[in-house]
């Protein structure tokens, strides 16, 4: 027997800590879905295709600036102390990675807005004159335009590896103690945009471009699993106990079911069969894809805050 | 700049809460949660069974992972003598501190910061004991700072066996219990 009666009743915290609710997973999803989108969008401008009219790079950036905004308010909806929201703009805390993230997201913004200005649409370059100016100055420099597009892949895969590191630098969540959930994040977040960019191009070459990249990131993101779960089960006994709460415990049906088995492993049959041609491309794969992401945040981050470092039993 | 620190004698407490009552008092703690708070753990096998009882809190780690996390610096080591606090008015009620911390010693205050055991800063400032401390009924509580020899903490956790919560989390708390 090994049993231990504690007094303490703190709201949030006991039985089991839940300090974060839906808004941090829906955060966390759609900060990794915007960083995968500027690194696509990037690329495509890298390589110059924001010179052909359909390429998605013209509209990824508003879709990424409304997304992360949806996910900023999320977190915002979860602060306690609203009316001090702006405190994390008064200080840079050099070893908080909110601090960093909330200091990237500041970048962020102004880097799609660039991005987007490279070929803003009709209504924007006619109706105000500043951008069209903006336009014309992009065209004459393209070198520039390829910097800007490296300057969102490397700001993309910050944002991406800030919201896995976000929650690996919490000592106290044994399922949370592995750096290479950056690294998982990042590739989920690309997968996410990789989907949703195959679902919605119209151009027939990203469309196929894209459905092959996803498939070698979901390929990866089944590595990088593999790899995460390798550290926990190498490490001390709170972090097997962490492990197993996602392999054979409470949050197991909805890791095998949602994440690993409708969100990897059947979008990858049905879009291998579709990059080879033997079945046509479909929205099915890519939804399951982005319902996977979510379903990935949302089971990391409530496994998470149910893994403590106290072994022993609860009984209230 | 001292290191303050609390010595607790599991040997001596009964579980009384009057330390909670104290400190719930004094700090005007808000209804319904806890800065300090009694563990009884029982550990082996009828008839050889053990209970100890443990008046617990903040343990104003050396190595605070609620400082490192926090992104406005509102969590800090005070000049006072190493002792973990909460600027309210820098707090935004991120709640990483709540989940970085291996105790769980952490709580949403209701006006929306983070709170936590302060040791009685506004005590010890004064040169008085926390309040828990102050009102033990069987006198096994002890404060005192670690780099005074001469301290009743340090000739305590020279002359008798002692340990610290979850010391595997790397944190070198600074409430030692005596065993």
């Amino acid at each position: 027997m090994n049993e231990l009666y504690s007094t303490r009743n703190n709201n949030l915290i006991d039985p089991y800590v839940h300090v974060w609710g839906w808004e941090i997973p829906v955060y966390l999803f759609l900060g990794g879905f915007v960083a995968g989108m500027m690194m696509i969008s990037g690329y495509f401008i890298f390589k110059g295709r924001y010179k052909e009219e359909k390429c998605s790079c013209h509209y990824l950036p508003v879709i990424s600036i409304i997304a992360l905004s949806l996910g900023m308010f999320a977190l915002f909806l979860d602060i306690e102390y609203k009316v001090h929201v702006w405190r994390f703009y008064t200080t840079f805390q050099v070893t908080s990675p909110m601090s960093w993230g909330s200091w990237i997201l500041i970048l962020v913004y102004p880097a799609l807005i660039i991005m987007l200005l490279i070929n803003p649409n009709y209504f924007l370059k006619e109706k105000i004159p500043y951008v069209k100016k903006i336009n014309e100055f992009f065209s004459k420099h393209p070198y520039l335009v390829k910097n800007i597009g490296i300057g969102n892949m490397i700001l993309g895969g910050m944002l991406g590896i800030y919201t896995g590191i976000l929650l690996s630098s919490l000592v106290a969540r044994p399922l949370w103690n592995s750096s290479i959930l950056g690294m998982l994040f990042l590739i989920s977040g690309l997968s996410s945009a990789a989907a949703f960019v195959h679902m919605i191009a119209k151009d027939r070459y990203e469309r196929e471009l894209l459905a092959k990249a996803d498939n070698g990131f979901l390929i990866i993101e089944l590595f990088i699993f593999l790899l995460f779960f390798i550290g926990l089960f190498t490490a001390t006994q709170v972090h097997i106990d962490a492990a197993n709460l996602l392999l054979n415990g409470p949050y197991a049906p909805v890791f095998w079911v949602f994440v690993i088995g409708l969100g990897i492993i059947i979008p990858l049959i049905i879009q291998s069969l579709a990059v080879n041609h033997k079945i046509q491309h479909t929205a099915l794969a890519p939804i399951l894809v982005i319902l996977g992401g979510l379903f990935l945040r949302f089971v990391i981050v409530e496994a998470g805050q149910y893994s403590t470092w106290i072994t022993t039993t609860l009984a209230k | 700049m001292a290191r303050y620190a609390m010595v607790i004698d599991t040997k001596k407490c009964v579980g009384c809460m009057d330390c909670v009552v104290a400190c719930k008092t004094e700090n005007n703690v808000p209804e319904g949660f806890n800065r300090d708070w009694i563990n009884f753990e029982s550990v082996g096998k009828f008839p050889e069974l053990h209970m100890e009882i443990r008046s617990e809190r903040c343990n104003h780690c050396e190595n605070p992972p609620c400082v490192h996390c926090c992104p406005t610096g509102a969590s800090h080591v005070s000049n006072l003598g190493e002792i973990v606090l909460v600027h309210h008015d820098l707090c935004t009620g991120c709640k990483a501190c709540l989940a970085s911390c291996p105790y769980d010693a952490r709580f949403i205050n209701p006006e929306g910061y983070a709170d936590k055991c302060t040791f009685c800063s506004q005590r010890v400032e004064k040169g008085m004991n926390p309040a828990c401390v102050s009102v033990c009924p069987t006198h096994c509580m002890y404060f005192g700072d670690l780099d005074d020899r001469q301290s009743e903490v340090s000739k305590l956790l020279t002359s008798r066996k002692y340990k610290t919560l979850i010391p595997e989390a790397g944190t070198k708390p600074h409430v030692y219990y005596l065993i």
